[in-house]
C-alpha cells in the first residue's frame, strides 16, 4: 500500500481523535470531580455544532467568533442542567442509576429541541477561507483545517493539565475529587466549583461539535454516536483519568481510520473489539492503577 | 437505586393484582376495536420485556442499557427462521429464548467485568454493536429494510387468536419470573442488589449470579421480541436501537421497580401515551424525556411505590393519632 495514503489516513485519524478527545476529556473531568457520568455529554457536542451553524451560517458571525459563542453556549446549557436538575439528586440513595436516567432524559429532550429549532435536514458550515487549502510536508499533504484541529486539541490537553496541576482552582478541584466534605469544611465553595466544572466540560463538548461542524455534516441524533464513541475512549483509557482520555482517543481515532481502509463496512466494529480486549485484559483501563475500579 | 428498607420483600399482597391484570387483558378484545387489541398486544409484549429487564434491575440491582439487543435478536430469530423457511413458528419461538440466553452468555462476561455506571455503559456499547451488525449485514438480515411478510402458522392467523396466545405466553412467563424471584436463587440476587460485597463475603460467587440474571433477563427479552415479530409479521433494526432500551427502563421506573407488576403498569401507561402523542406531534421524545425527568426528580419510587408510601403514611398517621389519644 502506498505510503502517502497511509500517512493521509493517519492524519485523518489524528483529527478525529482530537475531536473525540475534547468530548471524552469533558466526560472524564465531570466524572473525576463531580462524580457524575454525564450520559448527555454527546448532546452538548450536538448543541455546539448547531450553535456554530446558527452563528456562522445563519447570523454571519465570523468562523472563530462562532466557535467561541458555540462553546460558551454549550457551557451555559451545561451549567443550567447541573444547577437546576442534577444538583437535586446529589447524595440520594442509588444516585448512580438516577444520574444515568436524568442525563438520559436530557438526551431525548435536547434532541427534540434541536429538531424543533433547526429541523431534521443535514446542515453544514464552510471552513474559514484561510484554512480551506491544504498544507504539504514533504511528500505528505494534509488539509490545513485538520492541522488546526489537531493543534487546538493538543492546546486544550496542555491547558487543562496546567489548569488542574498548577492553579489554585485546579488544586481545589483535586481536593473536591478526593474528599468533597473535607474540601468544603476547609473553605472551598464546592457547589460553585461543581457548576464551573460542569460548564467547562460541556463547553469542551460544544467546542468539539463546533470545530467538527465543517468536516462532518450536522444532524440531530449525533449526540448518541458521540457519547458511545467517547465512552469507548474512556473505558480504554480509564474513566476519570485525563491522560487516559487522550490515549484512548488516539487509539480509537487511528483504529477507525485504518479500519475504514481495510474493511469499510465493518470499520465501526474495530473500536468495539479494542474495547472488548481492554476489558478482558485490563478492565480498569490502560492508564489506571490495577484494581482502581470495581 | 432502590431506597426502601434493606431486606424489603420484592412485591407483596399481589394476588389481587394477578386477578385484575388477567381479567383486564382478557377483556380487552370485548371492547370490539382492532386498535385496542393491537395496543393490548403491545402492552403485553413490552410488559414481558420490562418485567424481564426488572429481574436484572429491580431484583439484582444491575442497570442495563442494552436490553434492546436481546429483544431485537429474539425478533430476528423468529423473522429469519420463518422467512427463510428453516423452522416453523412453534420451534422458532422457543428458539428465541435459546438465542437470547446465548447472546447474554457472550456479552455478559464482558459487561460484568465492571460494575455500576461502567456496567450500564458497557451494556449500551455492546448493544449498539449488535444493532450495527444487524443494520449493516444486508445479505443476512436485510439491513435497514428489515424483514416483511413473516409467514405465520394457520392457527395463529387471526389477530384475536394471536392476542390470546400472547396473553397465555406472557402470563406463564410472569409466573416463572415470580417463581425465580421467590426461590433461594432469587434471594441471592436480591442480596446482591442490597450489598454485593457482603454477599461475596458469605461465599456467594457474585459474578456467576449476575451473569445468570443477565441470561434470564435476555431470555425473556428475546421471547418478547419473538412474540412481537409474530404479531407484526415484520421487523426492523429499530427494535434493537438504544431508545428501545431506554423505553423499557422508563416503563419499569415509571411503574416502580420494587413492585412485581410495576413494569407492566409502566408499559401500559407508556404505550398509551405514545399512542396519544403520536396522533398530535412528531416530537414524542421530548415528552418521554420530560416524563422521565419528572419521575427521577419527584417520584423516584415509581407510581406503585409512591402510592404504597402514601398508603403507609396514611395508615401510620392513624396509628400515631391512636397512640397519642391513649392516656
Amino acid at each position: 500500500m502506498d505510503g502517502n495514503l497511509l500517512a493521509a489516513q493517519f492524519i485523518g485519524g489524528l483529527t478525529s481523535a482530537m475531536s473525540l478527545f475534547l468530548v471524552a476529556s469533558g466526560l472524564t473531568l465531570i466524572f473525576g470531580v463531580v462524580n457524575v457520568f454525564n450520559f448527555a455529554h454527546g448532546s452538548f457536542y450536538l448543541l455546539g455544532a448547531y450553535f456554530a451553524y446558527q452563528a456562522v451560517a445563519v447570523s454571519g458571525v465570523g468562523f472563530w467568533a462562532g466557535v467561541l459563542l458555540a462553546s460558551l453556549g454549550a457551557g451555559a446549557a451545561g451549567v443550567l442542567m447541573e444547577y437546576f436538575f442534577l444538583r437535586r439528586i446529589y447524595g440520594r440513595a442509588g444516585e448512580a442509576g438516577f444520574q444515568i436516567l436524568l442525563t438520559y432524559s436530557f438526551i431525548l429532550i435536547l434532541d427534540d429541541v434541536v429538531k424543533m429549532i433547526w429541523g431534521t435536514d443535514y446542515k453544514s458550515i464552510s471552513k474559514p477561507v484561510a484554512l480551506a487549502g491544504s498544507f504539504s510536508l514533504g511528500e505528505v499533504t494534509m488539509p490545513r483545517y485538520d492541522l488546526v484541529v489537531i493543534v487546538i486539541g493538543l492546546a486544550v490537553a496542555f491547558g487543562m493539565w496546567a489548569a488542574i496541576r498548577k492553579t489554585r482552582f485546579g488544586r481545589n478541584l483535586r481536593a473536591i475529587s478526593s474528599n468533597r466534605e473535607m474540601a468544603s469544611s476547609l473553605g472551598v465553595n464546592v457547589p460553585l466549583a461543581l457548576s464551573l466544572v460542569f460548564g467547562l466540560a460541556t463547553a469542551l463538548g460544544g467546542l468539539s461539535g463546533a470545530i467538527s461542524a465543517p468536516v462532518r455534516t450536522v444532524t440531530p441524533g449525533a449526540g448518541i454516536e458521540v457519547i458511545i464513541g467517547s465512552l469507548i475512549v474512556v473505558v480504554i483509557g480509564g474513566l476519570g483519568n485525563f491522560w487516559g482520555a487522550l490515549v484512548g482517543a488516539l487509539v480509537i481515532g487511528e483504529v477507525t481510520a485504518f479500519g475504514i481502509l481495510f474493511l469499510p463496512q465493518w470499520a465501526i466494529l474495530f473500536s468495539y473489539a479494542v474495547m472488548a480486549l481492554v476489558l478482558i485484559f485490563r478492565p480498569e483501563g490502560l492508564l489506571m492503577k490495577r484494581g482502581a475500579v470495581r | 437505586m432502590r431506597d426502601d428498607k434493606p431486606g424489603a420483600k420484592y412485591g407483596r399482597d399481589e394476588w389481587a393484582q394477578w386477578g385484575v391484570a388477567l381479567v383486564v387483558f382478557a377483556a380487552v378484545p370485548l371492547l370490539g376495536k382492532k386498535h385496542f387489541v393491537n395496543m393490548g398486544n403491545e402492552i403485553l409484549v413490552m410488559g414481558l420485556f420490562a418485567m424481564g429487564f426488572n429481574l436484572l434491575y429491580g431484583v439484582t440491582g444491575m442497570l442495563s442499557f442494552g436490553q434492546a439487543a436481546y429483544y431485537g435478536v429474539g425478533a430476528y430469530t423468529v423473522g429469519l427462521l420463518l422467512s427463510k423457511g428453516v423452522a416453523p413458528f412453534w420451534v422458532a419461538l422457543p428458539a428465541t429464548m435459546a438465542v437470547g440466553g446465548a447472546l447474554a452468555l457472550v456479552l455478559g462476561p464482558l459487561c460484568i467485568r465492571l460494575s455500576g455506571v461502567y456496567f450500564t455503559m458497557l451494556t449500551l456499547a455492546f448493544a449498539e454493536m449488535v444493532w450495527g451488525i444487524v443494520f449493516k449485514w444486508y445479505d443476512f438480515t436485510g439491513g435497514d429494510n428489515g424483514i416483511q411478510g413473516i409467514p405465520m402458522p394457520e392457527a395463529l392467523h387471526s389477530p384475536l387468536r394471536y392476542y390470546y396466545f400472547t396473553l397465555a405466553v406472557v402470563f406463564v412467563s410472569f409466573w416463572l419470573i415470580r417463581r425465580i424471584v421467590d426461590s433461594p436463587f432469587g434471594a441471592v440476587l436480591q442480596s446482591i442488589r442490597e450489598n454485593p460485597e457482603r454477599t461475596g463475603f458469605i461465599g456467594v460467587k457474585v459474578r456467576r449470579y449476575q451473569l445468570a440474571a443477565m441470561v434470564l433477563s435476555g431470555v425473556f427479552a428475546a421471547l418478547a421480541g419473538g412474540l412481537f415479530a409474530g404479531y407484526q409479521h415484520s421487523i426492523h433494526p429499530d427494535m434493537l436501537h438504544w431508545t428501545k432500551s431506554g423505553e423499557v427502563i422508563l416503563m419499569s421506573i415509571l411503574g416502580g421497580v420494587s413492585s412485581f407488576f410495576g413494569p407492566l403498569m409502566g408499559a401500559g401507561i407508556i404505550v398509551f401515551i405514545e399512542d396519544m402523542i403520536g396522533k398530535y406531534t412528531e416530537f414524542w421524545e421530548i415528552w418521554i424525556g420530560g416524563i422521565m425527568l419528572a419521575i427521577v426528580i419527584f417520584f423516584p419510587r415509581g407510581l406503585i411505590g409512591t402510592f404504597d408510601t402514601w398508603i403507609t403514611r396514611w395508615r401510620n398517621h392513624g396509628k400515631h393519632a391512636e397512640t397519642a389519644a391513649r392516656p
